[in-house]
């Protein structure tokens, strides 16, 4: 079923844009890969690619460097590249082009990052690749949760076990949770991995 | 007309109750003995003299307590009030239909006298006397939005209106059935009802949408929602709902009666004339068992909606728990008899 609150991934286009800023972590790679086959010529020379492979396999890494973008960076995390990247994005001329492929969580995260400076989400092209992990936000709390990957799960903030919402705020890059046994705290549900 | 307002609690020892009078107007939602989704929306022009149509925003009995309790869940969580940068001028627009309705409606309560943009309001119950500037924030204690809304029962979403689609991009709620306007705030219309079930599927929200954005000023509508809250709780929030949760475990046969309550929320729906946004008052009205089966049609017809309601609706009211035993309570009220059509309680 559909999430009504949910975005709606596309796949990776190239635009027509003076510059080129593509972001990625793990499997996002072969979505900047497959946007290759689709590129004009001389796309990845005003291209900057920014890679989190995390725990991928190195083949990535070496197949994006292969398109000899102007600029590569390979990140640890997306948190160790924000400052980065926000520099990228304020420092940004009319033409950049943005680019997000891979997991949710960074999908919503590099969304914030250019709102924050006035870039609207349906002007960045984003595909969802990889883990179905969540991003999600404690209804009670307001803490954020990241990599969720369990129904339910435990806040890592305040501690409260919740039911991760099928409900999703743009504004906060993240999926509602609410505590899933408000009614009787003692009853505890087994947690399942279902956000592979 | 004098209102007795009541000094009561809607937290801790719960001293809410209505008077038989207020019982009399309580905005019964049923027309029929069954209930299924519909977009239901009717023009909100004032009707019935003693009932809650009578004016275009109800002031009763409970106004001073409900004032209170919203002032205790502000300083718990401020953020229960909020507005994008862009609402400031429908927070003003806000205030004045509110400051202005109001006065009419309830002169010997509420007094507007304007001079330019020179406005002095006096709130007799609640003990306010402000001058201030219309249009210049720095006049008031809060924002627009939130003083005038600390002054007026129900809660309120402020919904800009672009691209065909209504924004929920302010407001103040502190009474809701379960919402997070800090979640929800920023959403159009579909996304902040992403979590209601059936409804998307029939159609309702498309239709609906296409009504509110045609809302013009001076032609506000109205519709009726309902749900189930155990004891006289306004602050049903998800925030709070790890601390108000165990209450639904707690219904027994013997106290049906005076734990569980009826909630109607009025929504009504008015076009704000400087900013074209949308003003959604939320207002929530609670009714025990006890008080709601003085009605023996109310009765009868409750019995019958709440023991007919689609489970995927029960589930989403959060009715589940404690549904069996309030069915099997009041089908000792309901002896079968046919109900006379329309919402009175006869």
């Amino acid at each position: 079923m559909t999430i009504k609150s949910r975005p709606v991934y596309g796949t990776l286009t190239p635009q027509a844009g003076t510059s080129h800023l593509l972001i990625a972590d793990a499997e996002g790679a072969a979505a900047i890969l497959d946007l290759a086959k689709k590129a004009p010529a001389g796309f990845f020379a005003s291209a900057e690619i920014m890679y989190f492979p995390g725990s991928e396999d190195r083949h990535h890494v070496d197949a994006l460097k292969a398109l000899a973008p102007q600029k590569f960076y390979e990140g640890p995390s997306f948190a160790a590249a924000l400052p980065r990247l926000r520099q990228i994005l304020e420092e940004a001329h009319m033409g950049l082009r943005l680019y997000v492929a891979g997991t949710e969580v960074l999908i919503s995260q590099v969304e914030l990052a250019a709102n924050a400076v006035g870039v609207d989400h349906r002007a960045i092209q984003a595909e969802h690749r990889g883990s179905l992990a969540r991003r999600v936000q404690c209804v009670h709390c307001k803490g954020i949760t990241e990599n969720v990957t369990t129904q339910p799960y435990t806040c890592s903030h305040c501690g409260l076990l919740l039911l991760v919402r099928d409900h999703y705020s743009r504004r906060i890059g993240a999926f509602q949770g609410v505590c899933i046994n408000a009614e009787d705290p003692t009853e505890i549900p087994e947690k399942e991995e279902i956000f592979r | 007309m004098g209102i007795n307002f009541k000094q009561e609690t809607f937290r801790d020892d719960y001293t809410f109750r209505n008077s038989p009078e207020q019982i009399r107007r309580f905005p019964f939602p049923f027309h029929e003995d069954g209930y299924m989704y519909s977009v239901n929306i009717e023009p909100h022009v004032p009707t019935r003299k003693n009932s809650v149509f009578e004016h275009l925003f109800d002031v009763d009995e409970h106004y001073v307590s409900e004032m209170r309790d919203r002032a205790i869940v502000l300083a718990e969580d401020p953020l229960r009030c909020q507005s994008l940068p862009h609402m400031t001028l429908a927070g003003w627009d806000t205030l004045e239909l509110l400051m202005t309705e109001k006065a009419a409606s309830y002169p010997d309560l509420f007094t507007l006298t304007r001079d330019g943009d020179k406005w002095h309001w006096i709130n007799r119950p609640l003990g306010i006397d402000d001058h201030f500037t219309f249009g210049d924030t720095a006049t008031l204690p809060y924002s627009p939005l939130e003083y005038i809304t600390r002054q007026s029962q129900g809660d309120f979403a402020v919904c800009d209106q672009r691209e065909n689609n209504l924004w929920m991009d302010a407001g103040m709620v502190t009474t809701q059935a379960d919402w997070s306007l800090d979640f929800d705030i920023g959403m159009n219309f579909f996304e902040w009802h992403a979590p209601v079930p059936l409804a998307h599927e029939m159609g309702v929200f498309t239709r609906a949408l296409k009504f509110l954005t045609s809302i013009q000023q001076g032609q506000p509508a109205r519709r009726l929602n309902w749900t189930m809250t155990i004891n006289p709780r306004l602050d049903t929030s998800p925030e709070n709902f790890h601390k108000w949760g165990t209450d639904r475990a707690t219904v027994t046969p013997e106290n049906v009666g005076q734990k569980v309550h009826l909630r109607v929320e009025v929504q009504m729906f008015f076009r704000l004339p400087r900013s074209n946004a949308i003003l959604f008052p939320i207002r929530c009205y609670l009714i025990s068992m006890d008080e709601l089966t003085t009605s023996p049609k109310w009765a009868r017809r409750f019995h019958r909606v709440l023991r007919d309601l689609p489970n995927e609706l029960a589930e989403y009211k959060g009715l589940v728990r404690y549904r069996p035993t309030v069915v099997e309570w009041l089908s000792k009220r309901d002896d079968g008899a046919p109900t006379s059509p329309g919402f009175g309680p006869d």
